[in-house]
């Protein structure tokens, strides 16, 4: 299995804080990679650094074996895309304007909108189904259309590497599920290496070739959903009581917390 | 792509994706700041027409036209157009790299520090006699320096975690307070007459100018708007936020250093020559944004027309309306600009 991308005693910190400690890291190339752990445990943070969003305290990143930090942000741009967390498009800003900005790493002041750009933006466009409103501002779109404007963006950069972070928050489910089928087939066609942060464990474990959980600063486990997550997993990364089950559409590990609510089961065996 | 025509001439060695309606939008606004140019050349106490103000322009009329057109009022006509552009642009260039629709010059007190820079300027280095002991060159540069200087200081002072676009504002404000504080002491300080010519500059005005401060402002200006031309991919990601700019290879450091001082050089430049003109930096790029979205192709060009024409419709009224009485053409921008403001600053109250 080849790496797309490696971190390297790779160590975080806000400040003096450190948020990931010494962790080497490989995230395969061709797969989806998902990030799972509690909140504040740092995954976006990694996500963050693998994008070179921010420096590293120590150690080093590396893209299909170079190190990120000694190339050209350009370069870099060219390999990988980063989708951040909630970003806002600026007043009256039309989806097509958007979109186009993802060829930023390819455009020179000569050279604003080659064949090879309209092409891409064409395309991107029409894998995120959004050709129709391609002259509507984007703030005047739904929260779906709106996430798929901006994926259409990170997809028009052309790149092997796709993060994203959290890219379905503040989605319906409707939305959700609209959004990772979109990723779900852009590595089933493309082959295109996605890695990215959910919070919804039984989606990532649906969507994931391959899920890292981390826990204290470094990772508790990595491998495939239905090989690592487990109720002593849940219990250590999330500190919650669960039961596992099986999906019974996908067969994929169902995660069922503890805790209280409603149980009917007495009143529907009796 | 209805709205859009693509551009590759030579082969595709160069290529563009052309706004057809901000093209047109542009051209239109070109004819309106030419037709408002040649009518308020024409107007004022020797009344004109459009066609004998042309004659003049092309090298004709009588001598006394050409006397009244050329040496009195041409270059505060120029001065007028070119400021109200400086500082439209400087206020696009602003709103985009601070993503804040709040953002202009007078707003963030870069007006303020290039007004205190001009009055120090004139209370050291003026003579017994009141004449300069420097070149005037050298006052759209200490202009320059006082804007820039407080640029850094409001930003370095709002800086917590990134920009919040209501503290900087609000720290714009209170710098700006201080800022005409300042400049009132400068004044004070100095001889009453020039204190009394100093307060109608500070209004902004374009009363007075010359060839001289035609021959500097010009060029200056013109230049540091076709860097900032050169830097509309560079503003157009800028304005996504910085996560985003970085995605997508830009150097966002750098970018929005080079942005912000071509910003208070054309602020420098025009309070310089025509005083505080406010607001006309946070209006024009409304209303462009208005006409033409928010993409910074069109938007820059489409501020600047819009711009040069709310200061010559200011110079005009200004001192025609009320003749002979010579009202600044900052006391309209203001009257306009004031309540916009306020307009703004509630509807992003929630922000």
């Amino acid at each position: 299995m080849k790496t797309a991308i490696e971190t390297k005693n790779l160590t975080l910190s806000y400040g003096d804080s450190i948020i990931i400690n010494e962790l080497d890291l490989q995230i395969p190339k061709g797969e989806i990679t998902v990030f799972i752990g509690g909140n504040g445990c740092g995954k976006s943070t990694l996500l963050r650094s693998i994008a070179r969003l921010l420096k590293p305290k120590n150690g080093a990143v590396l893209l299909e074996g170079n190190a990120i930090a000694k190339m050209s942000t350009k370069d870099v741009a060219k390999q990988m895309s980063i989708l951040p967390q909630s970003p806002v498009a600026p007043e009256g800003l039309t989806v097509l304007q958007l979109v186009k900005q993802g060829r930023y790493p390819y455009q020179t002041w000569l050279k604003q909108w080659t064949e090879k750009d309209e092409e891409e933006v064409t395309k991107a466009l029409k894998a995120t189904a959004i050709e129709d409103l391609k002259d509507r501002p984007v703030d005047s779109l739904s929260g779906g259309q709106r996430q798929r404007a901006w994926i259409a963006m990170t997809l028009a950069q052309d790149t092997d590497v796709i993060l994203l972070d959290e890219p379905t928050t503040y989605l319906d489910m409707t939305h959700q599920i609209e959004i990772l089928d979109l990723l779900y087939e852009l590595n089933e066609k493309e082959q295109r290496t996605i890695v990215m942060v959910l919070h919804d464990l039984n989606l990532a474990c649906r969507y994931a070739d391959n899920i890292v959980a981390i826990k204290d600063r470094k990772i508790y486990a990595q491998g495939k959903p239905e090989h690592i997550v487990s109720c002593p997993l849940v219990k250590d990364v999330f500190g919650m009581d669960c039961q596992i089950t099986m999906d019974p559409l996908f067969g994929t590990p169902l995660c069922i917390p503890f805790g209280k609510g409603r149980c009917i089961l007495k009143e529907v065996v009796l | 792509m209805s709205q859009y025509k693509n551009f590759r001439p030579m082969k595709g060695r160069v290529s563009f994706l052309l706004d057809k309606k901000a093209t047109i939008v542009l051209i239109v606004l070109m004819i309106v700041a030419g037709a408002i140019f040649v009518l308020s050349t024409g107007m004022g106490d020797m009344k004109l027409s459009p066609l004998a103000v042309l004659k003049v322009f092309f090298g004709g009329g009588t001598e006394m036209e050409t006397l009244v057109v050329q040496s009195f009022r041409l270059p505060r006509i120029i001065v007028a157009l070119i400021v109200g552009m400086a500082l439209a642009v400087a206020g696009g260039i602003l709103q985009g790299i601070i993503r804040n629709p709040l953002a202009s010059p007078d707003v963030l007190g870069l007006t303020g520090g290039a007004s205190v820079a001009v009055v120090s300027f004139l209370a050291f280095f003026s003579d017994q006699n009141n004449a300069l002991t420097v070149s005037i060159k050298w006052m759209p540069l200490a202009a320059f320096a006082g804007a820039t200087i407080i640029a850094m200081l409001v930003y370095f002072l709002a800086w917590k975690n990134g920009v919040s676009p209501i503290r900087i504002v609000l720290i714009g404000i209170g710098i700006s307070a201080l800022m005409q504080a300042l400049t009132t002491l400068m004044m004070i300080m100095g001889p009453i007459y020039r204190a009394s010519q100093a307060n109608i500059w500070i209004t902004g005005t374009v009363y007075g100018s010359s060839w001289s401060n035609v021959a500097i402002l010009v060029p200056w200006t013109i230049i540091f708007i076709v860097i900032a031309f050169f830097m509309v991919k560079n503003i157009n990601i800028l304005e996504l936020g910085e996560d985003i700019a970085t995605g997508v290879g830009g150097h966002i450091q750098r970018h929005r250093f080079l942005l912000l001082l071509i910003s208070t050089a054309l602020v420098g430049g025009s309070v310089a020559f025509a005083g505080g003109i406010g607001f006309v930096g946070l209006m024009a790029p409304h209303m462009a944004r208005r006409l033409v979205g928010s993409s910074f192709g069109a938007l820059l060009p489409v501020s600047a027309f819009i711009g040069a024409i709310l200061v010559m419709l200011a110079d005009l009224i200004g001192r025609t309306m009320f003749s002979p009485l010579e009202i600044p053409a900052g006391v309209f921008t203001a009257g306009i600009g004031a309540p916009y403001f306020i307009y703004l600053l509630f509807k992003t109250r929630n922000a």
